[in-house]
């Protein structure tokens, strides 16, 4: 993975001596909170209902053994020793005092981690495929390109007040597992007819208000000129996007609005009259980036394991937990080991102190010193021997960390919502909380199948319930929570939003309209169907009926 | 004669200002002034030829390519930022200084504040009148705070990828 060398350093300490000043001026009353604001956001300081919330960058979620054990230790020393991982696989404290903020911010910049623009209108957190290096389907490490793009948005002077914020998905996989349509910008690196690299541009995808699947731009832009093409694609919108009102700032607006035609005519106008030499990584830098991500300390081993078949023999819950979490790895005799942090009644995303560090010691023992967070708010560890599985495996039990439940009903991504946010109009984490409880049982959630439910506290969709097979979204009829369901989305190769159920719910009737769905799912599904296909076939008919048939 | 911040030579300094910031329904004033587009393309020609310094107020909704055959006559664009928010004279600039080859002053006003003075730089402005009565010093010291830069802007900073390959 990337290690920083003495620039990428010393842009840390500068920035935290920076922010100490400024946030020593806050405290003597030198500034207001209105004039604070702005500078503590660029630094991910949020002001939350209840204390402030700080947004740490997982830099397409790629983290060492040592960083993961720098954030245990700031959510022990600084926090009530747990963090929350996010949708955009930053991680979140809760429960920030300002007077620590520098400190910490300290504390990250020693083993390279940050806060910078995880918040603002400016190019935010770039995430990538979390199997990035892992994945048989890739045509290249997509974090080499992710890298690029991180250095050069960083304290970029043109675009760093944008109408509205930004954020890039890059993706070098035939299957999509980074979301790539629902972002300002996707990236998909493949390659061209030529033989070379190029990617597929695609730019205005977004949920929120108004939800949209990015339309392609560019069908294959040579990759050695990806920074010149985002260049001209920011300064079109950084130049036309709307800034008179916030709900309509997203660079989707300005697409849509313009139609993807004549907004990439304008693009290309932009790149066309660019030097692109001026703007693009020298070939020298892309090697320099490249040689980071170069495979190193695998050792030559036999594609199958003794260890690992014997241990699923023996044991109904490894081979249970081998099924839904342990996943192929290009490399012959390793795998890839998704650790769910969807404890069916836990918190959605939330890890403790101990459970960071328990993950850091086996990364570092068993996983080549690499850990990965996944958009679905999980953790990975993306280089295990599968002789090594069957250790991991227990380890992680002993912590809780084992349930085998990733893609299943009960993997439910959730915002944080009412119960932290200042945005949200309804309470989220119980909701998943309830449901997960409701499928507990893992043999009812593997007789389900791939399900996901995704649950947002609001129209931001944080929890991007419009591309989930299910998805919830908490909404506010006079002071009562209620909850809207939509069914179909998808944010992988076959993304789709998902279409309104029907009138939206109380929270006492979503986990029995969930059970209803799937029992209609159920009954209805033909042979190996996954709950979204049983749904595009029969539409939303059948579903409709069993939740709303006492209504009628 | 009222001041502004000038960076020249990689310092900040206090510089007097000769120009007068005139608006559409102002009458004309002796000596150097600051027009809106609208009046430069009425008047410039006129006020050039008088032997003053002409400068051009370019709001943000307004694209400074108009004024691309113009510039080599044009004293002073001062880009105007409403908010400190509004950062379309961010490009404004770049577009300036990189595709224009424009060498004259560009100033930033409007909401013109301190924290922003190290990317006004670097895109290209040499003029600012602060909004939040920061002075040279203050602007010196916030222009210096970073070290290294990983792209390349309007300025002299050796981007990382330049210095790493040790050029």
């Amino acid at each position: 993975m990337y290690s920083y060398d003495d620039i990428d350093r010393e842009m840390l300490i500068d920035r935290v001596a920076e922010f100490r000043a400024q946030c020593a001026r806050r405290l003597a009353g030198e500034i207001t909170e209105e004039q604070f604001k702005p500078i503590r956001l660029m630094n991910g300081l949020y002001l939350q209902l209840h204390a402030y919330m700080l947004r740490i960058a997982i830099p397409y979620g790629t983290l060492s053994s040592a960083q993961m054990r720098t954030l245990a230790h700031v959510a022990r020393t600084y926090d009530r020793g747990y963090g929350h991982f996010t949708t955009r696989t930053n991680l979140q404290l809760h429960w920030i005092k300002l007077r620590d903020a520098p400190q910490i911010l300290d504390d990250l910049a020693t083993v390279g981690l940050h806060a910078i623009q995880t918040s603002g209108n400016c190019i935010r957190n770039l995430t990538a495929d979390p199997l990035a290096g892992v994945a048989a389907d890739e045509v290249d490490d997509p974090r080499i390109w992710a890298e690029a793009i991180r250095q050069w948005s960083t304290f970029h002077p043109e675009f760093s007040y944008l109408p509205r914020k930004f954020k890039i998905a890059v993706t070098a996989a035939r299957r999509d597992r980074a979301a790539t349509r629902i972002y300002d910008i996707g990236l998909r690196l493949h390659r061209a007819e030529s033989g070379e690299l190029a990617f597929e541009v695609l730019v205005g995808g977004g949920l929120g208000r108004i939800p949209y699947l990015g339309p392609t731009v560019r069908q294959s832009l040579p990759a050695r000129h990806l920074l010149s093409y985002l260049q001209a694609i920011l300064r079109v919108y950084n130049r036309h996007g709307r800034r008179d009102n916030i709900h309509k700032a997203r660079i989707k607006v300005l697409v849509a609005s313009l139609g993807a035609e004549e907004f990439t005519r304008q693009v290309e106008e932009e790149w066309d009259r660019t030097d692109k030499a001026l703007v693009d990584l020298p070939d020298l830098e892309l090697a320099r980036i490249r040689a980071n991500f170069a495979p190193s300390g695998f050792a030559t081993l036999a594609p199958a394991s003794a260890a690992f078949e014997s241990a699923k023999a023996a044991d109904h819950a490894f081979a249970r937990f081998a099924r839904n979490n342990i996943v192929a790895h290009k490399t012959p005799g390793y795998c890839a080991i998704n650790i769910s942090l969807k404890v069916p009644g836990e918190t959605p995303g939330d890890c403790s102190a101990e459970q960071m560090d328990l993950v850091a010691d086996l990364a570092d023992r068993y996983s080549l010193d690499e850990i990965r967070v996944a958009y679905e708010q999980n953790l990975i560890l993306p280089h295990v021997r599968l002789d090594d599985a069957p250790t991991v495996y227990a380890a992680l039990a002993g912590a809780g960390l084992a349930t085998a439940n990733i893609g299943l009903i009960s993997d439910i991504i959730a915002c944080p919502g009412l119960d932290y946010c200042t945005l949200a109009n309804a309470r989220a984490i119980p909701v998943a909380q309830d449901i997960a409880r409701r499928f507990a049982d893992p043999d009812l959630a593997e007789r389900i199948g791939e399900l996901n439910i995704k649950i947002s506290g609001c129209i931001n969709a944080c929890g991007h319930h419009h591309v989930g097979h299910i998805g919830i979204l908490g909404v506010d009829k006079k002071g009562e929570e209620f909850y809207q369901l939509t069914l179909g989305g998808s944010g992988d190769d076959d993304a789709a939003l998902g279409q309104i159920l029907g009138p939206a719910l109380p929270a006492d009737r979503v986990t029995p309209a969930v059970d209803q769905l799937v029992q209609v799912y159920l009954r209805e599904r033909r042979g190996e169907e996954r709950f979204v296909e049983t749904f595009r076939r029969t539409g939303l008919a059948p579903f409709k009926e069993a939740v709303y048939a006492d209504a009628h | 004669m009222p001041t502004l911040i000038r960076w020249s030579d990689g310092v900040a300094h206090e510089a007097p200002d000769s120009f007068v910031a005139v608006d559409d329904d102002e009458p004309m004033p002796p000596g150097d002034v600051i027009v809106n587009m609208t009046r430069f393309q009425a008047e410039g020609d006129r006020l050039i030829g008088e032997g003053r310094r002409v400068g051009v107020r370019v709001q943000p909704n307004e694209a400074v390519e108009v004024l691309a055959y113009d510039l080599p006559r044009i004293a002073v664009v001062a880009l105007v930022f409403p908010k400190f928010r509004d950062g379309r004279a961010y490009s404004a600039a770049m577009l300036l200084r990189t595709r224009l080859a424009y060498a004259g002053e560009v100033r930033a006003v409007g909401e013109v504040l301190l924290e922003q003075a190290r990317f006004m730089i670097r895109c290209g402005f040499d003029a600012f009148e602060p909004a939040d009565h920061t002075g040279a010093e203050d602007w010196d010291l916030a222009a210096r705070r970073y070290r290294h830069v990983y792209q390349r802007a309007a300025d002299t900073s050796s981007p990382a990828f330049q210095e790493r390959a040790g050029a």
